[in-house]
């Protein structure tokens, strides 16, 4: 069959095939399924594959495809979607013991938008615990493998999604980006990872981690898929009053449009000596590249950038402690067995401890401790108005130019198990958080690789623009992908 | 500021229970530098000068700043049938928990 013997393709090129009834839903099901088979035993994205429910949506669609039905722009195509995010099929585990059973009675509005338009989920992907990592070895289900190293890590927290999707498992796959957890792992991978500005996409079934940092986001295997997955996914929910009620363009009319109107500006910050040098020389070429297309360059300082780690782990971390109080043993998830005439405090902080990971327990006592009662102002008060001063910069930085572009990550992916203290793997994030804490957008695109032994890692190039222009962003990493490849 | 280095095990302890955490000794240890190390470093953001700067909870845009109002219109919610499958203990159509009132406590789980 042409779906296995010629590779995966990208998203619109499945739609339109099986559109064009040049092939079915139904194959394309059956050879996306073989693919997960035969290729995740050693990278372990996927968690479990969503089989019976997969093969009957992909016949439903073929049957209204064949009654001459438009079934849509994504019409059998297969979707990963991250652990985190609410699917009636299959678990949504969280990458945790704590959710190892549970089942979701809903699917969240940005799957749902997918699916009404046609496209089929077809497994549900590894994850760092609750999204709370950067390489995904903190998943109660295994550690995510890097495809183009398997010693290494894929970066994360959505790491499954984008090793699913750079290991040919899948066209395209969704994840969640908190500090950069869509964006560093499809750095990492060498595909397109989105993160939506703050209310562009619907929050509604995503498992809440840092509610005012939380977004949805694509990956697939170039920009123009991403585009079109972000634009169905897209809008104002009812089911969640953050979403924004702007309209969302059409990404795909415009996204070929030239931009050599455009000027971009490059944060000196981002360019730093502690940058793996190999980092520092793929964006010097991608600014060249960038250059000939006709854009200006400018520089940019935003020297704020150092303090953002400190700001998001203080703010999501309170944000975590709140939010992941409700898993306490008694509407789902585990319960821990005690001793008759225990108590019901004893009931939650057992179930608490048994069935959270360390790297979740942790980001809970440092939120608790953020926010209690002498430390407050010193901290999560502090971190709320520093926030207000890094959004602030960004401000002014986009009365200077249209995007800011950088790295995603100050590294290439790492070995696994190379960053065991929480503070060094925190700092991989350092060019990431800052878009979560201001609500604006960015798209990792590669933009080269760096060599370690006999492996090629892909750099990623970090786009960003202001809060709902994703349009500007998209054209600028499509002509970025045009000029490149 | 509070100093943040270096976090006993009481503080710890207290922060645990505050989070609803049961850790074991030799995590509260662990816990106690860890925790250590990252307060240590998140305090960086003492060197900003602050004052009068509004914090900033939500980053949505100015034109969604204001609190959205809905009809109140009920929706259907979902069946009891299907919440409770995820329940780790239930009697009839009641989540089952410990006895709360009255001390002591019931059966556990």
């Amino acid at each position: 069959m042409a779906w296995t013997s010629s590779g995966i393709e990208s998203v619109q090129v499945i739609a339109e095939a099986v559109r064009r009834k040049r092939a079915t839903a139904t194959e394309v099901v059956a050879a996306t399924l073989e693919r997960i088979r035969a290729g995740n035993g050693p990278l372990n994205a996927v968690r479990e594959t969503c089989d019976a429910d997969a093969i009957a949506a992909a016949s439903r669609l073929d049957d209204r495809i064949a009654a001459g039905e438009d079934v849509g722009p994504l019409a059998g195509v297969p979707i990963a979607v991250k652990d985190n995010i609410a699917a009636e099929s299959g678990h949504t585990c969280c990458g945790s013991r704590m959710l190892e059973k549970y089942r979701s009675p809903f699917t969240a509005t940005a799957v749902q938008r997918l699916t009404n338009a046609g496209a089929i989920i077809i497994a549900k992907a590894n994850c760092d615990e609750f999204a709370m990592g950067s390489s995904t070895e903190h998943c109660a289900f295994g550690a995510v493998r890097n495809p183009h190293d398997h010693q290494r890590v894929p970066g994360g927290s959505s790491g499954g999604s984008a090793a699913a999707v750079a290991g040919g498992l899948c066209p395209a796959a969704l994840g969640s980006d908190t500090g950069g957890s869509v964006r560093q792992p499809a750095s990492f991978c060498g595909v397109v990872g989105v993160k939506p500005s703050y209310g562009r996409v619907s929050r509604y079934g995503l498992v809440a981690f840092g509610s005012s940092l939380d977004q949805v986001g694509p990956l697939a295997r170039n920009v123009t898929d991403a585009a079109l997955l972000l634009h169905t996914m897209a809008g104002v929910d009812r089911r969640d009053a953050t979403s924004s009620a702007e309209s969302v363009p059409d990404y795909l009319a415009e996204i070929n449009t030239p931009i050599e109107d455009l000027r971009l500006g490059v944060p000196r910050e981002y360019l730093s000596e502690g940058n793996d040098p190999a980092i520092n020389e793929a964006i010097a070429a991608a600014i060249d590249t960038f250059r000939s297309l006709g854009t200006t360059i400018v520089d940019i300082d935003l020297t704020l950038t150092r303090y953002g780690i400190a700001t998001y782990y203080l703010i999501a971390a309170a944000e975590a402690s709140s939010n992941l109080a409700r898993f306490d043993g008694v509407r789902y998830g585990r319960r821990a067995a005690l001793d008759p005439g225990a108590s019901l405090e004893a009931l939650y902080a057992r179930s608490r401890s048994e069935g959270l990971g360390p790297e979740v327990q942790r980001r809970i006592m440092l939120g608790t401790y953020a926010l209690s009662a002498g430390y407050y102002d010193a901290y999560y008060k502090r971190a709320s108005q520093v926030r207000r001063l890094i959004k602030d910069e960004f401000d002014r930085a986009f009365t200077k130019c249209h995007a800011l572009i950088g790295p995603v990550s100050p590294t290439p992916a790492f070995e696994i198990g190379s960053r065991s203290e929480p503070l060094a793997m925190y700092l991989a994030d350092a060019y990431t958080v800052n878009a979560n804490l201001a609500g604006i957008c960015g798209i990792s695109i590669n933009c080269g690789y760096a060599q370690a032994g006999a492996s090629r890692l892909p750099i990623g190039l970090q786009i960003q623009c202001q809060a709902l222009d994703e349009m500007t962003m998209f054209r600028i990493a499509r002509m970025f992908e045009k000029q490149s490849a | 500021m509070a100093s943040p280095t270096p976090l006993s095990t009481d503080e710890v302890r207290r922060v645990a229970r505050l989070a609803r955490l049961d850790p074991g000794a030799a995590d509260v240890e662990r816990y106690c530098a860890q925790l250590a190390t990252i307060i240590e470093y998140v305090a960086q953001i003492s060197e900003l000068d602050v004052q009068g700067v509004e914090p900033l909870t939500h980053p949505g845009l100015p034109a969604d700043h204001a609190n959205r109002l809905d009809h109140d219109d009920p929706q259907p919610a979902l069946p009891l049938q299907a919440l409770a499958k995820n329940a780790p203990a239930m009697e009839g159509p009641f989540l089952a928990v410990p006895k709360v009132i009255g001390g002591g406590g019931a059966e556990g789980a």
